[in-house]
């Protein structure tokens, strides 16, 4: 039995601003395995970002509450404090891309002396030996080896985009967390970073959290699926399971929503927009723009665990 | 029979660059011999990846650029090298929804502002009718009820309701053409569609013809009837939607085709074939066909020589590509 | 706009920006008061009046609150007037004999104060046909010590006796002090001060010198040779303290300069810094937006305005022209409009000038100049405001700078005048701090009230300097 890389079990992360508490990640649990990927879909507004932030511990300066417990190789990271925190997890063990993450390169420092910054502070490498690590690394995601003296400008967008993979691969990281890693590039460099990483996460046995509002695009990637609406996640499930068979309705009507190059469907968008995170409605969050609400859905539904792992956070499957 | 909206005819657009103060100059070919063809009432798609320009296209044909050759024929009119006052007319024929809809609204203005701007403009001096007009509009976007949408300011609404609002302002001097650049890129995939299929409404409702632009080959086929394939400032390929996802000719068509994902659990097990390289820069692209250097199939001292013609395989569907040329 | 009523709300969490609200809306409330109280004609007209108008005024004379806070007190002015029934006035015309009249006029009068009058002036107003009126004036101290002050002849209508500048009267007074007293008097003791001092040993030394208490008269006695004559006398006894805002060299209240001051200050301060930047603004944009040759061209223009020295070409066109306070503001604007604010709002339209919505503007038609108007200035305004609310106090200064210069309006009654005169009359040399202090502290009052304003407005505006 294969014990869980990464469990996340009951995250809570709520922030406050001038208008109120944002309830960004509101009781999250979710579990994968050494070399699995976990897709985690949803639109803007949901949370997604502030999960991946929170796994990392990238809290906002104004967040209030911050709790729930992340075991990594059975480690409670939550009972790390800072400064082991970030001497062992962060940018070591696990690292994170963040959105458009590409473009935050500095435009004026070469890109192998921006890469072995983490080198020197965290594993106390020299230099050169650092600059020697950067450039294998470099070819490792494709890149030539003599990049390390050229600047951010001088690559084009997907280049950009694969050294900053190299980058977060440095320090032999475990698993991998991926914010929209594709969303300004185009449909013949994203499918190639798609290869990349699909390569390298077998190659070096990467956990993989990837975040993403492209549902097609999740599966090129993904072993499991969690699908994530107004801060809470509303179906965890297996790649197959889910793809074929959404349960949860949002991950109906999204998958309705998604248009198909191959197969010919019915398109179908779901009306009305998601609820605020400031003040999140009490039942389910779905309900009203929910094609099968009824009574019960006043109260927040449960967990409905499937097989596993995997549950639904629906009252449509609760049985009686 | 149908009068052809829009006959654009080798259109070209090319941005100069001058290096320097005195240095030579040199041009962008942003457009490089595009020609298409739209019928009233008819929707087709251009597509192709940024930087392969598609927008430029887009913007030339509204005549925010000034053509470096070829020619526009609009409803039988050459507007090509019309001055800008000559224009006004063609402003209310036409309309923009651009891609970001909260950037393409001043947010200075409130929402009845924002649409009797064009109005005021075009000489709508009643009050009482472009109150008709404004409140006509919000209906047919269904930015419901009226009264609720007219104080409001753009960042009071939601991004597709803010789409539904540039869209509203594009149709409000009841133009017969619709140029959307992405129109739903910016937004979340569940209001994607129904954005789309806004646009879809209207277009049966009022004859529209429109012209779609993205990178999304997906949407194309509930969109559009045709499509066409644009690479580095050439349009490689066009058809009828069905008949390029059916059946792709131009390797560039095809690589895309093979790319682009569907949701499907079994993509994570394949690794799929890219065409090398990157899209060329368009200061000096390649000699002869400008798809040459990525491409599997490129026959040497043929396709880097001399730019391929375009050649006709059906009724509608054209391929740019000496693979098809006889001799 | 809801905008605006939005960012009002937020500004008032800020007290530095309530402070600044509320002492702008003080300044504002004192220019409306003053602007119907005293009308700016009449204004002008009162402060360029010589000094007759002023006469009964003493001269740098301090504000009278000072009394409050010294255990001195230092003397107000007092006006006995025999046109003015009062206690303490009488007048009498006795006929004698047939053609001969007896004048009498006497004035009396408490004196408490701890410190020695200013000065002293007896003004008379006499009517009669040939011969004048034969007067002699005397002097009781509370002591009972009646003194001949002068005989005199007076003239016909106004005529006077400035008693404090008698320097023969002085002399004589001073012997017969110091033989009484037996000692002899080094220094030099002004009149007011033997006419009010107490006679003994304090006498000798100006720090020990000490005011003699109590009731005060000066009658005069006169014959007059006609029957018909008519004398009305006034005694003006000149404090130390006048007003609440004190006198300048020229006898003046510097209330009224310093309330005129207020609606001047804020009326250039005002007009300056909106027009220059209405204008700037619509300078940079057209840079901005049409691009090409009239932008090389704008900034061009700008550049060499920018590199004017721009107080020396002041004072040398002010040395050919005289100027008004508002053809000065307009020479200061001409001068302003082409500065270097021009390029940051350049740079500002350079940016915001490829939004979609000027794209979409000019596919619906708009023209340029429409795109100008509605649709780039607009945008800009609210993240500009701040920036006006500041320039407003360095207009303020800068007028009050220029009027410190000799550059300004010198006929008109503002804080910047009221400081050129301080220094022009060695004012701080001379003691007179409340001359320079007072403009100077409205001065101070008015720009901060306008910094803490428009500090707190840019960080509403430009959220990133905010603290949270």
């Amino acid at each position: 039995m294969d014990k869980a890389h990464l469990t996340v079990k009951n995250l809570v992360m709520y922030y406050k601003t001038l208008k109120g508490e944002v309830k960004a990640v509101d009781d999250v649990s979710f579990s994968l395995l050494r070399g699995e990927t976990v897709a985690v879909i949803g639109e803007s507004g949901c949370g997604k970002s502030s999960l991946a932030k929170s796994i990392i511990r990238l809290l906002p300066r104004n967040v209030s509450t911050y709790r729930g417990v992340i075991l990594f190789n059975d480690l409670n990271l939550m009972e790390l404090d800072e400064e082991s925190f970030t001497r062992d997890i962060r940018w070591v063990k696990i690292t994170y891309i963040p959105q458009a993450a590409l473009n935050s390169l500095n435009p004026v420092i070469k890109i192998g002396d921006q890469m072995v910054e983490p080198l020197i502070l965290r594993k106390k490498l020299d230099k050169r030996e650092a600059l020697e690590k950067a450039a294998k690394t470099l070819k490792t995601v494709g890149i030539s080896e003599n990049f390390i003296h050229r600047y951010p400008f001088e690559l084009s967008g997907g280049m950009r985009q694969r050294v900053i993979i190299a980058m977060s691969l440095l320090t032999e990281p475990e698993l991998m967390i991926l914010d929209e890693p594709t969303s300004s590039l185009d449909v013949l460099t994203q499918a190639n970073i798609m290869n990349l990483l699909k390569s390298i996460r077998r190659s070096l046995k990467l956990s993989m959290i990837l975040i993403t509002h492209d549902v097609s695009l999740s599966s090129e990637l993904a072993d499991k699926v969690a699908v994530m609406y107004a801060g809470q996640i509303v179906e965890f499930n297996d790649a197959n399971a889910f793809y074929h068979d959404p349960k949860h309705p949002y991950s109906q009507k999204l998958m309705e929503s998604v248009p198909t190059l191959r197969k010919n469907k019915k398109l179908d968008f779901i009306p009305g927009a998601p609820p605020s995170l400031l003040n999140p409605p009490k039942g389910c969050r779905f309900a009203e723009r929910c094609p099968y609400a009824f009574e019960k859905c006043d109260r927040d539904p449960p967990l409905v665990y499937l097989n596993g792992n995997f549950y639904v956070k629906c009252w449509l499957y609760v049985r009686e | 029979m149908n009068t052809l909206l829009l006959n654009v005819e080798e259109l070209r657009k090319y941005f100069e660059i001058r290096r320097g103060l005195f240095g030579r100059r040199e041009y962008i070919k942003a457009v490089d011999g595009v020609s298409l063809t739209l019928e009233s009432g008819e929707a087709i798609s251009i597509v192709g990846e940024s930087g392969c320009g598609k927008t430029t296209l887009g913007k030339t044909i509204l005549r925010l650029y000034e053509p470096t050759g070829g020619r526009i024929i609009f409803n039988g009119r050459d507007i090509t090298h019309l001055s800008w006052e000559e224009l006004k007319w063609y402003r209310r024929e036409t309309g923009l929804v651009q891609q970001d809809p909260f950037g393409a609204l001043p947010s200075f203005m409130t929402v009845k502002k924002i649409l009797e701007e064009p109005l005021i403009i075009h000489g709508f001096k009643d009050r009482k009718q472009r109150e008709e007009r404004i409140y006509k509009a919000l209906e047919q976007v269904k930015l419901t009820p009226v009264e609720d949408f007219i104080g409001k300011y753009p960042h009071m609404l939601s991004g597709g309701q803010q789409q539904r609002l540039v869209i509203a302002r594009s149709i409000i001097l009841e133009p017969k053409l619709i140029i959307a650049d992405e129109p739903v890129s910016m937004l979340d995939a569940s209001v994607r569609i129904e954005i789309l299929k806004l646009l879809q409404k209207l277009q049966e409702d009022y004859k529209l013809g429109i012209i779609y632009i993205t990178h999304d080959l997906s949407t194309t086929r509930y969109f559009s009837e045709r499509i066409y394939i644009m690479y580095a400032g050439h349009v490689v390929e066009t058809a009828e939607t069905k008949g390029i996802l059916a059946n792709p000719m131009h390797p560039y068509t095809k690589a895309l085709l093979n790319v682009i994902p569907d949701p499907d659990p079994s993509n994570r097990f394949t690794i799929k074939k890219v065409p090398a390289g990157e899209p060329p820069n368009l200061l000096n692209p390649p000699v002869g066909c400008r798809f040459n250097p990525r491409c599997e199939n490129m026959i040497k001292n043929i396709c880097d020589v001399k730019e391929p013609p375009l050649v006709k395989l059906s009724e509608n569907h054209y391929v740019k590509c000496w693979l098809y040329a006889r001799a | 706009m809801s905008s605006i009523k939005q960012s009002f709300r937020t500004l008032l969490i800020y007290r530095s920006a309530l402070i600044g609200l509320v002492i702008i809306l003080i300044l504002v409330g004192i220019s409306v008061y003053t602007i119907f109280a005293i009308p700016y004609d009449e204004a002008t007209k009162l402060w360029r009046a010589g000094e007759r108008y002023w006469l009964d005024n003493p001269r740098n004379a301090m504000p009278s609150w000072i009394n409050l806070f010294s255990t001195k007190k230092m003397p107000e002015t007092i006006v006995l007037d025999s046109r003015k029934p009062q206690p303490g006035v009488s007048k009498a015309l006795i006929p004698v004999f047939d053609r001969i009249t007896r004048i009498k006029v006497e004035f009396s009068f408490n004196y408490e104060y701890d410190d020695f009058p200013s000065e002293l002036n007896l003004f008379f107003n006499s009517s009669f046909s040939s011969s004048s009126p034969q007067l002699t004036i005397h002097w009781v101290k509370p002591n009972g010590e009646d003194i001949v002050l002068k005989s005199l002849l007076v003239a016909k209508g106004e005529d006077r006796y400035y008693i404090s500048n008698d320097e023969k009267l002085a002399k004589e007074l001073r012997n017969a002090i110091s033989k009484k007293i037996n000692g002899t008097i080094e220094y030099d003791i002004p009149l007011t001060t033997l006419l009010f001092a107490l006679e003994d040993s304090s006498i000798l030394n100006p720090n020990t010198v000490k005011v003699m208490k109590g009731n005060y008269k000066l009658w005069i006695d006169g014959i007059a040779f006609e029957a018909s004559v008519n004398l009305d006398a006034k005694l003006v006894v000149y404090g130390k303290v006048h007003g609440w805002a004190g006198t300048d060299h020229l006898r003046r209240d510097l209330g009224i300069a310093l309330l005129w001051g207020t609606p001047i200050a804020l009326s250039f301060g005002v007009v300056a810094s909106i027009s220059i930047a209405m204008i700037q603004m619509f300078i940079g944009a057209v840079s901005a937006w049409f691009g090409g040759k009239i932008d090389n061209l704008m900034q061009r223009v700008t550049e060499v305005f920018m590199v004017l020295p721009f107080l020396p070409i002041l004072i040398m066109i002010s040395t050919f022209y005289k100027f008004n306070i508002w053809v000065l503001l307009m020479v200061v604007i001409a001068l302003s409009v082409f500065g270097g604010s021009v390029k940051n709002y350049r740079a500002i339209f350079l940016q915001i000038k490829e939004f979609p919505y000027l794209e979409a503007a000019r596919a619906y038609g708009s023209s340029n100049l429409r795109i100008l108007t509605h649709y780039l200035i607009p945008k800009i305004l609210p993240t500009i405001i701040p920036s006006i609310v500041l320039s407003v106090a360095d207009f303020v200064f800068l007028e009050a700078a220029l009027a410190i210069l000799g550059l300004g309006d010198p006929l008109a009654p503002t804080w910047g005048k009221i400081i050129n005169d301080a220094y022009s009359n060695g004012a701080l040399y001379k003691g007179l701090y409340y001359w320079v202090l007072e403009p100077s502290l409205m001065l101070a009052v008015t720009s901060l009230s306008f910094a803490m304003l428009g500090f707190t407005l840019d960080k509403i505006f430009n959220p990133k300097l905010r603290e949270i």
